[in-house]
């Protein structure tokens, strides 16, 4: 069974239409990415799932329930990562999972979660002296802590440097492993790369693609850019079959082809021109 | 572990924690009451109230632990809710499985907290260093525990009422700070409630402070001073209805009311 079902969903903000006949399918033990520029309508898709927002319109399951209609059972197999949090100041991390933990009736290990999020060190801290990666782990150990079925994480390493991006990425890895369903929306195109077996680009409340992050980046028509010099002047060409456009480049040069250069468009590129391209 | 009379007891615990870790709250509120005593002590000292031979103080003190009941339920409540709305606290806690009831006992806990320590430092430090008279009997100490009780709940309920017209902490403090203050000088807190212009008193009479005050009167002033009152009593019976109704209809503005999430996040 699907983690995830939706058909036709559909939100307005009053006039604007945040949301407009979405549909998704996640696979049990699945991570799916969704990616999107700000105001795309990423969080109002993952506020609704999660059964904070409401809907006009459409079909929504999760984990075989209407998130309009929250149980407590069904909350107890859920995992939410807020996009931003300022609450639990004054509490230290220790006993913020240890307060949460109760909610559950089969929580994780309290401190194997704070070990699990890099933040054993920091078990008497309170909250308010962490630093901004920091108190996104804790946000992430209480998403955690209920052993949830299904994990959402909202922006996630938004703010993190390099290496505690990769660090989280690793315990992300480690969760895919114990078979939790992932919806894990982001900014960053290589964490999409990275975690997601299945992405879908939302631009202006529409999915624009749905495929695996590989495919986004073969979606591309113009895959591959040429460039090279020509009266002293930098030119570009875009296509899909490099080889045959460098021959006949070849061919109009006596010799070297000056500065000539031909790079594989990244996946941030072809995900770029897939924005533009339905901005527009 | 999730049966509820322990969520109940941890949830309780951490409010209480929580308040304790903030050194405003307990300087500010839990104080407030003997800062007041303090100001108007020294100022109305040797003053006594007509031919009754009781003290300005006396009949302070039962205004003041009436206020307590305002300050430590309504106003802590209607401050803290919509802050912690504000950032992100209920929205967290109305995503996780923790049963509703267990946030409201929580915040119960802390303004009953919040109460107790206010009345005992209100009555010990008035009763050592201002000659308060103390109940001198176990029923007068029922009493004093009743109305307490059903002045916190119906203060608490309204504080929670209250927290659903407010965008965050700040403006909640705004607007309930001077609601509070309103009702301090026209319901017999800060000024003798007999001596106040009719329209005044008749417009108290609606809100519950008026009777908490005037309960805590029959409890901490001789039984003679009744005749100095409106009523000429100090109808303790229609005060436990009255407060009882406000409790009741708080309670139905909360349910139809309260809601988890800032009005633009649903």
């Amino acid at each position: 069974m699907a983690a995830i079902e939706i058909k036709g969903l559909t939100r307005r903000y009053g006039d604007f239409v945040a949301v407009s006949n979405f549909d998704l399918t996640v696979a049990a033990g699945e991570c799916v990415g969704i990616l999107g520029p700000n105001g795309a309508g990423k969080t109002t898709v993952v506020e609704i799932l999660e059964g904070y927002r409401h809907r006009d319109g459409g079909d929504v399951s999760v984990l075989g329930l209407d998130p309009a209609h929250p149980t407590r059972s069904w909350r107890q197999k859920l995992g939410i990562v807020l996009q931003s949090a300022s609450d639990l100041n004054e509490l230290t991390v220790r006993e913020a999972v240890e307060h949460f933990a109760r909610y559950y009736p089969k929580p994780r290990d309290v401190d194997s979660t704070i070990e699990l999020v890099g933040l054993t060190d920091k078990a008497t801290t309170r909250t308010t002296n962490l630093s901004g990666g920091q108190r996104r782990r804790l946000d992430v150990a209480l998403g955690v802590v209920g052993t949830p079925e299904l994990l959402f994480l909202d922006e996630p390493t938004t703010g993190f440097d390099p290496e505690a991006r990769h660090i989280f990425w690793g315990l992300i890895e480690r969760l895919k492993h114990e078979g939790v369903t992932i919806v894990l929306t982001t900014h960053y195109l290589e964490e999409a790369d990275a975690l997601a077996d299945h992405v879908v680009v939302v631009t202006r409340g529409r999915k624009v693609a749905d495929t695996t992050p590989a495919g986004l980046g073969s979606r591309s028509q113009n895959l591959v850019s040429v460039r090279w010099y020509e009266h002293d002047e930098l030119k570009e060409q875009r296509t899909a079959e490099p080889t045959k456009f460098v021959r006949e480049l070849a061919a109009r040069f006596t010799g070297e082809i000056p500065g000539l250069e031909v790079v594989r468009t990244t996946l941030e590129e072809a995900y770029l021109e897939l924005v533009n391209a339905s901005e527009q | 572990m999730t049966n509820l009379p322990s969520l109940y007891y941890h949830r309780s615990r951490l409010e209480i924690r929580l308040l304790l870790r903030n050194r405003n709250a307990v300087v500010f509120s839990m104080l407030l009451p003997v800062f007041l005593l303090f100001i108007f002590g020294s100022v109305f000292n040797k003053t006594k109230l007509g031919n009754t031979g009781v003290s300005f103080d006396q009949y302070f003190v039962a205004g003041l632990l009436a206020s307590g009941l305002l300050y430590s339920a309504f106003q802590q409540l209607a401050i803290a809710i919509p802050e912690e709305r504000s950032n992100g606290t209920l929205k967290r806690l109305v995503g996780s499985p923790m049963p509703p009831s267990v946030y409201f006992v929580g915040k119960l806990a802390a303004a009953t907290f919040t109460y107790i320590f206010q009345a005992i430092a209100l009555l010990a430090i008035g009763h050592f260093s201002y000659g308060i008279h103390l109940p001198s009997s176990v029923s007068l100490w029922l009493d004093f525990a009743w109305i307490s009780a059903l002045g916190l709940a119906a203060s608490a309920l309204l504080g929670i009422a209250f927290s659903n017209f407010a965008k965050n902490g700040q403006s909640a403090s705004a607007l309930a700070s001077p609601v509070v203050l309103f009702f301090q000088f026209t319901s017999g807190v800060f000024f003798v409630y007999a001596n106040l212009p009719k329209w005044m008193q008749d417009v108290a009479a609606i809100f519950p402070l008026k009777w908490m005050a005037q309960a805590m009167r029959g409890v901490f002033l001789p039984k003679l001073f009744a005749s100095q009152e409106v009523g000429h009593s100090f109808e303790l019976p229609k005060a436990a209805v009255i407060l009882g109704a406000w409790t009741l209809a708080a309670a139905l503005i909360c349910r139809f009311t309260f809601h988890w999430l800032p009005k633009n996040e649903t």
